[in-house]
């Protein structure tokens, strides 16, 4: 008997559960990603606090991401911040971050369920974004621990690159598949441009 | 291909990253403005061959909005700068100077 419409989800699930794909990169759906924006002036010393309750991240420089013992910091906009923790405990953290905050004007958001995210590694994991992005990721340019929001083809993302130099890739999660075919196509076997 | 620089975040990009908010500096007359002055902030626009002013956004970035000064002829750009303002700065200025001297627009020089 098919449930009806209005049942609760039983579980979490992310965008495109187990997708992958093996050619010029590594491509894979990273699965769930607890993932807050928090909105406030980043000089400010409330949202400093919130930064380091939510990730232990000290607060991350223009275009960079910090790495703390629970989580990932990474500047998105001169007035916003991603802050990156396990999926199970963004209530928690929320809660942390609101705390810390207490009645500076700054804004914290759990936008876990609006967000994709994906792997790209591998040798030609620069050559895959750099099919698909405005951006200079020539090893030179574009080093761990950078992010950078860009467009990628037709739609808004972001990367950042791990210390193994492996890219995450965060899009909005209603373009997921789209992302993913975009990434995959770009891997292509045989499609290697040799740039990077 | 137009190539800017946001000013908020410091990126370079070509033109795709960005989207274009029409001219900069457009001036809103008021309270009491003559209906000639209402009709020129609606709809007069300058349409130059060469030095041009606009607002640009770096919509596929950090989403911020910020003023470009740029050649229509040769799509060099001069020079970016903040949205807070209604003049271009004086850098600015002297930098589309040294490229094209003797230019004007609107009341600009």
């Amino acid at each position: 008997m098919p449930e009806p419409m209005n049942a609760p989800i039983s579980a979490p699930i992310s965008a495109l559960p187990g997708a992958r794909f093996d050619g010029l990169a590594h491509i894979e759906e990273a699965g769930l990603q607890g993932m807050i924006t928090l909105r406030g002036d980043l000089a400010s010393k409330p949202v400093k606090a919130a930064v380091t309750a939510a990730t232990g991240a000290k607060l991350p420089a223009l275009r960079q991401g910090t790495q703390g013992k629970s989580g990932m910091a990474l500047w998105m906009s001169p007035d916003e911040l991603l802050l990156l923790c396990p999926y199970g405990e963004v209530g928690a953290v929320l809660d942390k971050v609101n705390a810390a905050l207490g009645d500076a004007p700054a804004l914290a958001v759990n936008v876990s369920d609006a967000r994709a995210l994906f792997s790209v590694s591998g040798l030609g994991a620069r050559e895959v974004l750099g099919k698909l992005c405005p951006v200079d990721l020539s090893p030179e340019a574009f080093t761990p621990g950078m992010i950078r929001r860009t467009r990628m083809a037709q739609i808004a993302a972001a990367f950042w690159m791990e210390p193994d130099q492996s890219f995450r890739v965060i899009c909005f999660r209603s373009v997921a598949a789209y992302a993913f075919d975009l990434l995959k196509d770009a891997a292509r076997p045989g499609a290697s441009v040799g740039v990077y | 291909m137009l190539i800017l620089t946001c000013p908020c975040c410091g990126v370079t990009a070509e033109e795709t990253e960005f989207a274009a908010g029409g001219e900069a500096h457009v001036k809103r007359f008021g309270p009491g403005a003559s209906d000639e002055e209402f009709r020129d902030y609606i709809f007069a626009r300058e349409n130059p061959k060469g030095v041009h002013f606009e607002r640009w956004r770096h919509a596929n970035g950090c989403g911020k909005w910020f003023h470009a000064a740029r050649c229509t002829i040769t799509l060099e750009v001069f020079g970016t700068y903040s949205a807070q303002t209604t003049t271009p700065p004086k850098a600015i200025c002297a930098a589309i100077t040294a490229k094209r001297p003797g230019w004007t627009w609107r009341d600009f020089a």
